[in-house]
């Protein structure tokens, strides 16, 4: 007998075993006949044999395939629903040679995540999207999803999907087949060997787009749900056959693949070297993961001024304090549709416990950046309350008698160091001196996690320090 | 003769498998496995070509692997 060898076997991508809540395990997840153990099986062959495990990020969606990440021995990212493309865009950015695979439901890419698809794929993001079409929403027992056809009976359509009551199923190839960038697009099928053998030539097809840089590729594939169909997994199959693909007629939309001249012609689009991500996460490194002291602290805020004065950006500096403080910290804006020049505070809210509402209508502290702001807010502290004047601008006395009020001319001391905009930098640099609510240090290690421009952190350090001497010489009396 | 590999407890017995195969070579093997699943026996060597449906149809990836003579060109498929 000549010897034998193997034509068919597990895929080499896959895992040998997949180690979940610390069971090893050999089987997926999947209900008996499921289609997205067959699709990824082609996925994990096409893996296999054009050699990109090393280089294959598999964006895992939520749904019944929330666990691929179990399976497929490549770099993996659980995205939150629908959200896949656009992590995909992010990693298309950021790492180079990455082969991108977002592999979601239709509840997934065609419900919750319609925005994310259709602009990934406008924008001729080079990524790869298979689109698993099983008509219904899986995990979550079986409700209408966009694409149940009419007529079908599921949890939210008990009498049959009616137009009238719940509108038209989408066609999602047709979708993508509007817009001009995507240079693949194709509706396949797995409910008999014949689709998947087009369903498998159609994955490769797709990927070998994306890694010789050619564009966007979409790759719809109908695909059984045999536990909410109510149906036998062969039983699916056959139903797939006749009631599926007349509601989404099979076949090649788009190929442009081969008119693309390669490389060349691909968008060339935005990539971020280590350098810049580097400077664009300066200070991340610096703020604790997890604390056990976390500080006593509850305070109220308002900061208040005029828009352009760093207000919005004074609350985020101290909500980030916060936060790396492990408080409960919230950040709550307003202001009036101009970008500068109206009037604009923010609630923070600082807290070692849970924070109920993020509305700060009786402020405990108020940093005052102008005179109309101090008018406002003045009324309406507690009792004991402590007010932060910058008296460069605002020319009166604070006339409650029962709050506590330190003066300091804080745009004075910004621009003396060069800065105007960073007159909120000594105004929160004040109020955790005079508060002690959080240490300085916590201040200048945050400073670069919230600066929009990383080469102004050096005059931002020098302010806190000339703020804290002006502190230190000038203390708050005490009411 | 070709030859159809079933991992016993890799099987979850949905029967696909035997629906697809042009040969008849599958069947349900009337036992469990330790999951309680049905699962599937390979009977007929003598008839498999080792065409590969089976395995790509079949949602497990390790449950099935198939054996042939001669060095697959799956891109025949
Ligand atoms: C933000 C958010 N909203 C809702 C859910 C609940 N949820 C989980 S899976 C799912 C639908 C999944 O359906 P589909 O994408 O068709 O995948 P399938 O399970 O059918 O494979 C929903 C709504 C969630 N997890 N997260
Ligand atoms: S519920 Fe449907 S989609 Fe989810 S694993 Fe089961 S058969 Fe597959
Ligand atoms: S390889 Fe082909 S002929 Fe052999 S058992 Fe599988 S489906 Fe049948
Ligand atoms: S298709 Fe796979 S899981 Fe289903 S019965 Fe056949 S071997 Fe078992």
């Amino acid at each position: 007998m000549a010897e034998l060898i193997q034509r068919f076997g597990k895929a080499q991508s896959f895992y040998d075993g997949y180690t979940r809540k610390g069971i090893e395990i050999e089987t997926t997840h999947y209900c008996p006949g499921c289609g997205h153990g067959t699709i990824q099986k082609l996925i994990g062959e096409a893996i296999d044999d054009l050699g990109i495990q090393d280089r294959t990020i598999f964006l895992s969606p939520v749904g019944c395939a929330v666990f691929a990440y179990y399976y497929y021995d490549t770099g993996n990212i659980q995205c939150s629903h629908g959200r896949a493309p656009a992590v995909g865009t992010g990693v298309k950015r950021t790492v180079k040679d990455a082969v991108v695979i977002s592999y979601q439901g239709d509840g997934d890419l065609a419900g919750i995540g319609m925005t994310e698809i259709i602009h990934a794929a406008n924008r001729g993001e080079p990524i790869t999207v298979f689109f698993i079409n099983n008509a219904i929403y899986g995990m979550t027992g079986g409700q209408m999803a966009p694409t149940t056809p009419l007529g079908q009976i599921t949890q939210t359509t008990p009498f049959g999907r009616d137009v009238a009551r719940d509108g038209r199923p989408i066609g999602m190839v047709e979708l993508m087949n509007a817009l001009v960038p995507p240079v693949y697009i194709e509706r396949c099928s797995v409910a008999t060997s014949q689709g998947i053998i087009k369903t498998r030539k159609a994955i490769r097809k797709a990927l070998q787009a994306q890694i010789d840089g050619i564009g966007f590729s979409f790759v719809e594939i109908l695909s059984p749900c045999p536990t909410n169909w109510g149906m036998s997994p062969v039983k699916a199959r056959s139903w797939m056959e006749k009631e599926m693909t007349h509601h989404f007629p099979l076949g090649l939309v788009r190929d442009t693949i081969s008119s693309s001249t390669g490389k060349a012609t691909s968008i060339p689009y935005p990539y971020l070297d280590d350098a810049q991500l580097v400077e664009l996460l300066t200070g991340s490194a610096a703020v604790p993961l997890l604390k056990d002291d976390i500080p006593q602290v509850t305070h109220k805020v308002k900061i208040a001024g005029f828009g352009g004065q760093g207000v919005l950006s004074a609350g985020e500096l101290l909500a980030t304090c916060g936060m790396t403080e492990a408080l409960h910290v919230s950040w709550l804006p307003s202001y009036g549709p101009e970008m500068r020049g109206g009037s604009a505070n923010v609630s923070v809210i600082l807290s070692d416990q849970e924070i109920g509402s993020p509305l700060v209508d009786h402020p405990e502290v108020l940093l005052a950046f102008n005179g109309p702001s101090l008018d406002l807010f003045e009324p309406k502290m507690v009792s004991g309350a402590t007010i932060v004047v910058n008296s460069s601008i605002i020319q009166r006395q604070v006339e409650r008698t029962d709050v506590n009020v330190y003066y300091i001319p804080a745009t004075d001391i910004a621009k003396n160091e060069g800065l105007l905009s960073a007159a909120n930098v000594v105004m929160v640099t004040a109020y955790l001196l005079i508060s002690n609510a959080l240490p300085l240090e916590t201040l200048v290690r945050c400073i670069p996690l919230v600066l929009r421009k990383k080469s102004f952190l050096d005059t931002n350090i020098a302010i806190v320090n000339k703020t804290e001497a002006y502190v230190k010489a000038h203390p708050m009396e005490k009411q | 003769m070709n030859h159809v590999r079933v991992r016993d407890d890799e099987c979850k017995g949905c029967a696909v498998c035997v629906s697809v195969c042009p040969k008849n070579c599958l069947v349900m093997s009337g036992k469990l496995n330790v999951k309680g699943y049905d699962y599937v026996q390979f009977v007929h060597a003598e008839a498999c070509t080792a065409c590969g449906l089976c395995f790509l149809n079949c949602p497990e990836p390790g449950a099935l692997t198939v054996f042939g003579n001669k060095e697959s060109s799956r891109d025949e498929l």
